[in-house]
């Protein structure tokens, strides 16, 4: 399977993943995309920007699991994530997940499990910058039961 | 936990669990306490584990909240 992790200050292109993953995979016909952005308002409150902090040393290897149980489930022929750290502000892309397989079945399954992984597995941290004040976001219940959703997901 | 960093020397802990009894924060209550009430992750050499798991010498431990990338 084509993969391609990145965790990045920088933006990225949703069109320029589509071109690599078509470059990559000649086998395949479905493709499937997710862009997380940044929202402007959280629990009633206005968001002016985001900061988001990893594990460094773990991070890229818990999206390589992640990607290993997709490619095993689903057959993938290629996947790509993009994942930003660093100051982001109200509206700015987050996180892209890109894949590619035969046909678009795996394609649509195979991007909301590798999404639903992130959410509960890959060791990234969001702070919110409100007029409020700063504040550390907290996990939500709801991601943990869709993960659980998949079965086994032991990253 | 309102810190990021603590020092503090040991004897060799047989697991994870055993580490969190001997890891007091900074208001006196040892990682182990906090946990109960708390919920924490836990990654021994970049792996998410268990606080069964056992500890080598030079093993990395880390501990933190639930993630929230995406």
């Amino acid at each position: 399977m084509f993969r391609q992790v990145d965790i990045q200050f920088e933006d990225f292109a949703i069109d320029e993943a589509l071109g690599t993953l078509k470059a990559n995979t000649s086998a395949a016909g479905g493709f499937c995309f997710f862009a997380g952005v940044v929202r402007d308002m959280n629990d009633d409150e206005e968001i002016k920007s985001l900061y988001l902090e990893h594990y460094p040393e773990m991070t890229e290897k818990q999206l390589h699991r992640i990607l290993d149980q997709a490619e095993a489930r689903f057959g993938l022929l290629g996947a790509i994530v993009i994942h930003r750290i660093g100051s982001l502000a109200a509206r700015d892309n987050i996180v892209l997940v890109a894949v590619a397989a035969a046909h678009r079945g795996e394609a649509f399954s195979a991007c909301e499990m590798i999404m639903d992984y992130l959410k509960t597995q890959a060791t990234f941290w969001k702070k919110e910058v409100t007029p409020e004040g700063d504040r550390w976001v907290a996990a939500r219940g709801s991601d943990l039961s869709k993960e659980a959703a998949w079965g086994d997901s032991s990253a | 936990m309102a810190c990021s960093e603590l020092a503090w020397t040991s004897d060799q802990p047989d697991n994870v669990a055993s580490l969190m009894t001997q890891i007091l924060l900074p208001d006196g209550q040892s990682l182990a306490s906090y946990a109960e009430t708390e919920s924490l992750l836990i990654a021994v050499n970049q792996q998410m584990v268990d606080g069964d798991t056992a500890l080598n010498p030079g093993d990395e431990v880390a501990f933190f909240p639930p993630v929230t990338g995406g």
